[in-house]
C-alpha cells in the first residue's frame, strides 16, 4: 500500500514553505523559544557589563579605547547583512532558489567582513593598548560580552554556509525552507543584539 | 546499541531514570557520609577538606544530576501520552539533551578520581570558589560539568515547550491539559528563562579561574556579590523547577485515588503560572545578609511572602479534592498524601526565612538546611516516589508491589522526619551549616545523633524501593491499560507499556480528564480523530551520543589547558588547546553530518500496528 506522505510534494512549493509541514512549524516554534533563552543569556551578559564597566583597575578606559568610525563601519555592515537576509527570504517565498542562495551568500560575506573588523579591533587593543582579558574587570566584561556576540556571528556564518550547501544539494523544499527561515531569524537576532552592544558598550563608553 | 541510538521518548525516559537513579544513589551515599561525620561531636571520620567536597557534591549532585533527571524521566514518559501525541517535537534534540546531561554529570563526578572534587558549596560563592581559595581542579569540574549538563536541561526544556505547544491532540485546548502536563509546560518555561543565567555565571567563573579574568576578583575590580546575584537569579527559579513537577504529580495522583476530579482546576493552572512569575522576582531573599540595604530587603521580603498565596491555593485544592472522595491509600497515594503536610511545613519555615530581620538569625544555620530539605525531600522526593509508583505500570507494564511500596513509604517518611525535624531546633540553637564538626555538650549531640539515625532509615527506604524494582522486573509484562482502574487522563487509554507509536489513532479530546469522560459516557476507548493509517517515525541515530562525547572531551581539554603535566607530549596537547579543538571538531562534525544528510524516518504500516509495548 502506498502511504500518504507528510510532505506535500506536487512539484510546486506552497506559498510559505517554512510552515508547510509539522516539522517546519515545530522548528519555528522551537527556534522562537531558543531565542527567548538567548535573550536571557545576553541580558545577563549586559547586566554584568553594566555592573563592571567602570572598574578599569588603572587600565585603559572605554573612552581611551574605542574608535567610533571603525565600530560604525562594522555596525553598518551588519545592518546591511540583515537586509540582505530579508531579500533572501523574499526570494525564497517566490521560489527562486538561486536568488535565495545568492542573497544568503552576500549575507555570509558581510558577516565575514564584520567579523574581520572585530578581530582587527581586538588585536589592536591587545597589541597596542595593553588591554587584555586579565587587565581589569571592565576588560573581562568587554571581551566576554562582545566576544560572545562575535562567536554567535561566527556560528551564524558557518550555519548559513552549510545551508547554502544544502540548497544546492537538495534544492528548495519544505525540508530546507524552515532551515533557511530559522537561520535568517537567528541572523536578525544577532543584529539586534549588536545594536544594543553598539549603544551600551560603545556609545555609552564614549559619552557616558 | 539500541539504547545509545534511540530517539523514542519512552526509552529516553528510561535512560533518564537509570542515570538519575544512579546519581541519586551517589548523592545519597555522600549524604550518609556527611551524617556519619556529624553523628557525634569532634568526630574525625573525614577531613575538613573531604567534608567540604562531600557537602558540595551532595548538593550539586542531588539537584542537578539526581532529582532533575528523574523529573525529566517522568516528563518524557508521560507528557506525550497525556497530550495524545505520537512523539515529542524534536526527538533528536531530546536524545541530545539526555546525553549531554549524562556526560556533564560524569565529568563532574570524575573529579573524585582526578585530584579533588569541588569544595566551595553547591552555590560556589566567590571568592571561595576562586583559584585563590580553591586550588584544585574541583571547581573547574563544577563549572564545566554543570555547563554541559545544563545545556542538556535547556534543550530538554525547549523540546517540552514546543511539544506541548504544537503536538496536542485535537480538542485538547490549554484548559483541558492534565495538571502534570501543565506543570511540565511551566517548568520548562522557567528552565528556558533561568538556565541561560547560570550558563553565563558559569562561563564567567570559568574565565576567572582559567583565563585569569576579573569578574569576581576584587583586586582586579571585580565584584563577588555579582556572582550571588547571577547564581540566585537562576537559583531561586530553580527551586520551582524542582517543585512544580511535584505539584503536577500530586495533582494527578490525588484525584485518581479519590475518584474525584481535581478541585479548582483553573485556579491550579493560574496558581502555577503565578508561582513561576513570582519565582523570578525574589532571588535576593538568599542575600539579605550581604548588605543590600533595608529597602531592597523589604521589597524582596514581601515579594517572597506573596508566593505563599498561590501555594496556599494549591494546598487547599488538594484537600478539597480529597474531601468526600472515595480515597484509596495505594503506595502512590500514600506518598502524595504524605507530601501535603510536609510541604506545608517547608513553606511555613520559608515564610519565616523570608522575613529579613529573622533571616539575619537563621541564615547559614541548620534551620535553613531543615527548610530546604522539607521542601526538596519532603516535597519533591516524596512527589517523585508517588509519581514513580503511579506511572511504573505505564512505563514498564508491571505494577510495583504495593506491600513493599507501603513499607518504602513508612521507612522513608519516618526517617525523613527524624533527620530533618530536629534540624530546625539545631539551627535555632545556633548550629551553623557547612561545619565539619562541633564541640560536645552544647546541646547539639543528641539531636545530631537522631538526625543521623534518620538518614540511615531513609537509606533503608530507598533500598526497599530498589528491591521492589528488582522483584517487579521479574514479573511478566501484563499490566492492563488502566491498572488503577480509575485513570483519568489519556495515558491510561493505551496499552502498558505503550507501543512505539503511542496512539494507533490520535484520540479526540472532549474535556478535562479526557479518558474519564469517555468512561463516564460508557465507552471503553477514546474516540479516534483520524482513520487508521501509516505512522511516520523518526530514525534512530548515534549522533546525539557522539556530539555529547565531543563536548565532554572539549570540556576536559579546557579544564586542563593551563596544567603542566611534566610531559612534553601531554603539555603540547593540552596547553595548545588541541584537545579542546578535537572535542569541538567531533561535535561540529556530527552537527554538520546531521545537517547534510536528512533523516526521512520510516513508517509503521497498519498491519504491523497490533503488537503491544516497546520492550524495556
Ligand atoms: C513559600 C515558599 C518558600 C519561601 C517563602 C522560601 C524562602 C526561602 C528563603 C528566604 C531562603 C533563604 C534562607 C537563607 O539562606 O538564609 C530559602 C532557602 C532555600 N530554599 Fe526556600 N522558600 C520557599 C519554598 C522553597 C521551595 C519550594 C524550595 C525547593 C523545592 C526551596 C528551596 C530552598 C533551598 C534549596 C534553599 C537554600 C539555598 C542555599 O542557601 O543553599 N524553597 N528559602
Ligand atoms: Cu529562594
Amino acid at each position: 500500500m502506498t502511504t500518504p506522505h507528510a510532505e506535500p510534494v506536487n512539484g510546486k512549493l506552497p506559498h510559505e514553505p517554512e510552515k508547510a509541514t509539522l516539522e517546519g512549524r515545530n522548528k519555528l516554534v522551537g527556534f522562537w523559544l531558543f531565542l527567548g533563552g538567548e535573550t536571557v543569556l545576553f541580558g545577563t551578559l549586559f547586566a554584568t557589563f553594566l555592573a563592571l564597566r567602570g572598574q578599569t583597575n588603572d587600565g585603559p578606559t572605554a573612552n581611551e579605547l574605542f574608535h567610533l568610525p571603525l565600530v560604525a563601519a562594522a555596525t553598518f555592515i551588519l545592518l546591511v547583512s540583515s537586509l540582505t537576509s530579508v531579500f533572501a527570504i523574499q526570494a525564497m517565498h517566490k521560489g527562486k532558489r538561486n536568488a535565495l542562495a545568492l542573497w544568503l551568500g552576500i549575507t555570509v560575506v558581510l558577516g565575514l567582513g564584520f567579523l574581520g573588523l572585530e578581530i582587527y579591533e581586538f588585536y589592536e587593543y591587545v597589541k597596542h593598548k595593553e588591554f587584555g582579558m586579565t587587565t581589569s574587570a571592565f576588560s573581562s566584561a568587554f571581551y566576554t560580552l562582545v566576544g560572545f556576540h562575535g562567536a554567535h556571528v561566527a556560528f551564524g556564518i558557518m550555519w548559513i554556509g552549510l545551508i547554502i550547501g544544502q540548497l544546492f544539494r537538495k534544492g528548495l523544499t519544505v525540508v530546507t525552507a524552515p532551515k533557511v527561515y530559522v537561520s535568517a531569524m537567528y541572523w536578525h537576532f544577532i543584529d539586534v543584539v549588536w545594536v544594543f552592544i553598539f549603544t551600551v558598550v560603545y556609545l555609552l563608553g564614549k559619552v557616558g | 546499541m539500541d539504547w545509545i541510538t534511540t530517539v523514542d521518548h519512552k526509552k529516553i525516559a528510561v535512560l533518564y531514570l537509570i542515570a538519575g537513579g544512579f546519581f541519586f544513589g551517589i548523592g545519597g551515599i555522600e549524604a550518609i557520609l556527611i551524617r556519619i561525620q556529624l553523628m557525634k561531636p569532634m568526630n574525625d571520620f573525614v577531613s575538613a577538606q573531604v567534608f567540604n567536597e562531600l557537602i558540595t557534591m551532595h548538593g550539586t549532585t542531588m539537584i542537578f544530576l539526581g532529582v532533575m533527571p528523574i523529573i525529566f524521566a517522568l516528563m518524557n514518559a508521560v507528557v506525550p501520552l497525556q497530550i495524545g501525541a505520537r512523539d515529542v517535537a524534536f526527538p533528536f534534540v531530546n536524545a541530545l539533551g539526555f546525553w549531554t546531561f549524562l556526560f556533564g554529570g560524569l565529568l563532574l563526578n570524575l573529579s573524585w578520581l582526578m585530584g579533588g572534587a569541588p569544595d566551595a558549596g553547591w552555590t560556589s560563592y566567590t571568592p571561595l570558589s576562586g583559584s585563590e581559595y580553591s586550588g584544585t581542579h574541583g571547581v573547574d569540574f563544577y563549572t564545566i560539568g554543570l555547563q554541559i549538563a545544563g545545556l542538556g536541561t535547556l534543550i530538554g526544556g525547549i523540546n517540552f515547550l514546543a511539544t506541548i505547544i504544537t503536538m496536542r491532540a485535537p480538542g485538547m485546548s490549554y484548559m483541558r491539559m492534565p495538571m502534570f502536563t501543565w506543570t511540565t509546560f511551566i517548568t520548562s518555561a522557567i528552565i528556558l528563562f533561568a538556565f541561560p543565567a547560570i550558563t553565563v555565571g558559569l562561563v564567567l567563573l570559568t574565565f576567572d579561574r582559567i583565563l585569569g579574568a576579573n569578574f569576581f576578583d576584587v583586586a582586579g575590580g571585580g565584584n563577588p556579590v555579582l556572582w550571588q546575584h547571577i547564581f540566585w537569579i537562576f537559583g531561586h527559579p530553580e527551586v520551582y523547577i524542582l517543585i512544580l513537577p511535584a505539584f503536577g504529580i500530586i495533582s494527578e495522583v490525588i484525584p485518581t485515588f479519590a475518584r474525584k476530579r481535581l478541585f479548582g482546576y483553573s485556579s491550579m493552572v493560574f496558581a502555577t503560572i503565578l508561582i513561576a512569575f513570582l519565582g523570578f522576582m525574589v532571588w535576593a531573599h538568599h542575600m539579605f545578609t550581604t548588605g543590600l540595604g533595608t529597602v531592597a530587603n523589604a521589597l524582596f521580603s514581601i515579594s517572597t511572602m506573596l508566593i505563599a498565596v498561590p501555594t496556599g491555593i494549591k494546598i487547599f485544592n488538594w484537600l478539597f479534592t480529597m474531601w468526600g472522595g472515595q480515597i484509596r491509600f495505594t503506595a502512590a497515594n500514600l506518598f502524595a498524601v504524605g507530601f501535603v503536610p510536609t510541604f506545608v511545613m517547608g513553606g511555613v519555615t520559608g515564610v519565616m526565612l523570608a522575613s529579613a530581620p529573622a533571616d539575619f538569625q537563621f541564615h547559614d544555620t541548620y534551620f535553613v538546611v531543615a527548610h530546604f530539605h522539607y521542601v526538596i525531600v519532603g516535597g519533591l522526593v516524596l512527589g517523585l516516589f508517588s509519581g514513580l509508583h503511579y506511572w511504573w505500570p505505564k512505563m514498564f507494564g508491571r505494577v510495583l508491589s504495593e506491600t513493599l511500596g507501603k513499607w518504602t513509604f513508612w521507612t522513608f517518611m519516618i526517617g525523613f522526619q527524624l533527620t530533618f525535624f530536629v534540624q530546625h531546633f539545631l539551627g535555632l540553637m545556633g548550629m551553623q551549616r557547612r561545619i565539619v564538626t562541633y564541640l560536645p555538650n552544647q546541646d547539639f549531640d543528641l539531636l545530631n545523633l537522631v538526625s543521623s539515625v534518620g538518614a540511615f532509615l531513609m537509606g533503608v527506604g530507598v533500598i526497599m524501593f530498589l528491591v521492589n524494582i528488582v522483584i517487579t522486573t521479574r514479573k511478566p509484562v501484563d499490566a492492563p491499560n488502566d491498572p488503577w482502574e480509575d485513570g483519568r487522563t489519556l495515558e491510561w487509554s493505551i496499552p502498558s507499556p505503550p507501543p512505539e507509536y503511542n496512539f494507533k489513532q490520535t484520540p479526540l479530546v472532549r474535556g478535562i480528564d479526557a479518558y474519564w469522560k469517555e468512561k463516564m459516557a460508557g465507552h471503553t476507548e477514546m474516540t479516534p480523530a483520524e482513520p487508521v493509517g501509516s505512522i511516520h517515525m523518526p530514525s534512530a541515530t548515534p549522533l546525539p551520543f557522539v556530539m555529547s562525547v565531543g563536548i565532554f572531551i572539549a570540556g576536559l581539554g579546557l579544564m586542563f589547558s593551563k596544567d603542566d603535566f611534566g610531559n612534553a607530549f601531554m603539555n603540547g596537547l593540552f596547553n595548545n588547546y588541541i584537545v579542546v579543538i578535537i572535542g569541538l571538531l567531533i561535535t561540529f562534525g556530527a552537527m554538520a553530518l546531521r545537517s547534510l544528510y536528512d533523516d526521512h524516518g520510516w513508517h509503521i504500516e497498519p498491519e504491523d500496528q497490533d503488537e503491544k509495548g516497546v520492550r524495556t
